[in-house]
């Protein structure tokens, strides 16, 4: 947050040159046109998912920081949902936090960074690509269960200077936009004419201060896989405190010398696109072929700046039932936090990510990966 | 001694479409701002046709206005009327400008991206002289020959490359052409949108040239269609990496028909 405003305003961290500044100027999720923007209450990153991996007892550290449109917190919510009626036993016996009232916590921490000037009980509506989205299903059930209204870019328009949705009785107004749509695809005047996803004017609406966008466009910088290897920097920049989770190692292959490392170490490591996701575009090196190793190899250093390097973790693993029986599969965490200037409210929760295939390290559900209910006990 | 000069702006552009149309926005980048060498002491911007929405100041620092056409509306008429006063700087500028870091005015645009015609300029300059406002200078001479003024020959998407190429523009291609050349010297610069006094009142169009960073000296205009540096007969309107983000009007509409475009524009010394 503090990171997000510095990077828009004044980058006391570069200037301070503790960020190299083509970190940030060869960056693609850098949005220039957020430079001087004060979003609503001050929060950039109203929804963060942050991807957790555990490698030894105790030992856990920080994947991802995904602070653009996270997603899956829907199964997080259907996983308990399952459980609750499958083994009501088990929630008699064990002191389970809840996390049914995600929803609605979603909703009032969304509210509360509703622009300044609001009257009433601030509007908030959920904004989808539409049915043919893969997280479709999220967004409509994350609007029913706020009880908000899912919309999509044709049913808003711009009306007497604020963002208003049409309903059977007009237009009516929106204060907070939860939109699941990606930046370049908010507003075809102002970012990727082809969009039709999104409003035009949604931009200047928002850069008027009359509406909240959540999260706020241009939060990727701070999620970019370059940048994540500065994160522990960052953090003792703006706190002055060591990271309380650590960071993966991270070599950057834009750096000469840690891509001669990453280039002979290649069958070891972990390589990644820098603004990838969904487990597309990777490498792992351990269990990659000669030949994807090779091809690999030659993308890497036709674009070595495009790419960060990890050690292979040794991810721990949680029973599955097979048709054999129990077996181990490798798992991550994404619990979500929730930002207002309220305060930050981290969900006793969250999504517990399975590699389903023997051995694989690659837990997207676009990848094949599955999904388990995830237990916080109370003290 | 300094020149302090009053300048008065009429500026008048009218849309008119083939048929009612039913939706339509405009961002309109029309309001001057004051600072140390420009005061604006009256400025307004009226609708005919059309509503004003908002307004806001981007990440330029440029003024902005939405405005909604008015439902059916066939034709929108645009009217800013107002009064400048200028100080003469020789087009220094300094340090004025908000939070966006020097790097972003390094940026290619497609609208400003070199190709053979100006890398073959940028060369010659470079092998010609050492020092950056040298060179700049340089630039805009080469510019304001190798450009002919030739209203028709280019478009708005037109890029300073073609421009130069084909020897043929208008002030926002000898801009381009200018950004694309000083940005591939490794030099910052911006394109400017803006009223300039000339010896006739009445105008075709308003006027567009650029800004470049010089350490030391901070922003300094260069205007490589008429081959000079700024001074009091220019009014700053907007800035931005191209005509794309410093446009006085653009927007989009939703209806059916072609639409035609007038522009009047007087500026007159008081």
């Amino acid at each position: 947050m503090a990171f997000l405003h510095d990077i828009y305003h004044r980058q006391e961290i570069v200037r301070a040159g503790r960020l190299p500044a083509e970190m940030v100027a060869r960056n693609d999720a850098f949005e220039p046109r957020m430079i001087g923007m004060e979003p609503p209450g001050g929060v950039y990153t109203h929804v963060v998912g942050i991807d957790l991996v555990r490698t030894g007892e105790d030992e856990f550290h920080v994947l991802e920081d995904n602070v653009r449109t996270p997603s899956g917190v829907s199964y997080m919510l259907e996983n308990r949902e399952t459980m609750l009626q499958m083994f009501p036993e088990l929630f008699t016996q064990n002191r389970v936090k809840p996390v049914s009232h995600y929803p609605q916590a979603l909703r009032r921490s969304l509210a509360a960074c509703a622009p300044k000037g609001t009257a009433g009980e601030p509007v908030v509506a959920v904004l989808t690509p539409g049915l043919y989205n893969s997280a479709y299903y999220e967004h409509s059930f994350l609007a029913d269960k706020m009880g908000v209204e899912l919309v999509e870019g044709d049913d808003l328009r711009v009306v007497d200077g604020r963002l208003a949705m049409r309903t059977t009785e007009g237009y009516k107004s929106i204060d907070v936009l939860y939109r699941r749509v990606d930046d370049a695809f908010l507003d075809p005047l102002t970012f990727n004419p082809e969009s039709r996803l999104g409003v035009p004017g949604l931009f200047d609406v928002y850069r008027a201060g009359r509406v909240t966008l959540a999260n706020a466009p241009g939060t990727g910088i701070a999620d970019d896989k370059a940048i994540y290897s500065y994160m522990p920097e960052i953090v003792r920049f703006y706190t002055g405190e060591a990271p309380l989770l650590r960071n993966v190692p991270t070599w950057r292959c834009s750096n000469p010398q840690e891509l001669s490392h990453v280039l002979a170490h290649l069958d070891e490591l972990v390589v990644k696109e820098v603004h990838g996701s969904g487990g597309y575009g990777m490498l792992i090196g351990p269990a990659a072929s000669r030949a994807e190793l090779a091809a690999f190899r030659a993308k890497l250093m036709a674009n070595p700046g495009n790419y960060i390097a990890q050690p292979t973790l040794a991810l721990s693993t949680v029973p599955v039932l097979t048709r054999a029986g129990l077996a181990p599969r490798h798992v991550d965490l994404r619990p979500y936090v929730l930002v207002s200037p309220e305060g930050v409210t981290i969900t006793p929760g969250g999504l517990t990510r399975v590699a389903l295939k023997a051995g694989s390290l690659v837990v997207n559900s676009s990848q094949g990966g599955g999904t388990k209910d995830t237990w916080v006990l109370e003290d | 001694m300094t020149e302090i000069r009053r300048l008065s702006v009429r500026h008048i552009t009218t849309y008119a479409y083939d048929a009612p149309q039913s939706w339509g926005l405009l961002r309109l980048r029309l309001t001057p701002r004051s600072h140390r060498f420009q005061r604006v002491l009256s400025w307004s911007v009226t609708l005919e046709g059309a509503r004003r929405e908002l307004g806001y100041e981007d990440h330029h620092r440029n003024l902005v206005d939405l405005a909604s056409l008015e439902p059916g509306a066939s034709t929108v008429i645009i009217r800013c009327e107002g009064e400048v006063e200028v100080t003469d700087n020789a087009g220094v500028l300094g340090s004025q400008g908000g939070f966006a870091p020097l790097w972003l005015f390094l940026r290619e645009t497609p609208r400003t991206r070199p190709g053979p015609a100006c890398s073959a300029l940028v060369s010659r300059v470079m092998a010609a002289e050492s020092e950056t406002l040298n060179r700049l200078h340089a630039l805009t001479r080469a510019l304001a020959e190798g450009i002919v003024f030739a209203p028709g020959a280019t478009d708005v998407a037109s890029t300073g490359e073609e421009a130069l190429a084909h020897g043929r523009g208008v002030c926002q291609d000898h801009a381009h052409a200018f950004l694309a050349c000083a940005r591939a010297m490794g030099v910052p610069a911006r394109y400017v949108s803006g009223y300039l006094l000339m010896d006739r009142i009445e105008q075709e169009a308003s006027h567009a040239w650029a800004e470049a960073w010089i350490e030391g000296l901070g922003w300094v205009g260069f205007d490589p269609a008429n081959c000079i540096c700024p001074d009091h007969r220019y009014i700053r309107l907007a800035t931005g990496l191209d005509y794309g983000e410093a446009s006085p009007v653009s927007g989009s509409r939703r209806g059916t028909g072609d639409e035609s475009l007038s522009v009047h524009v007087e500026v007159a010394a008081q």
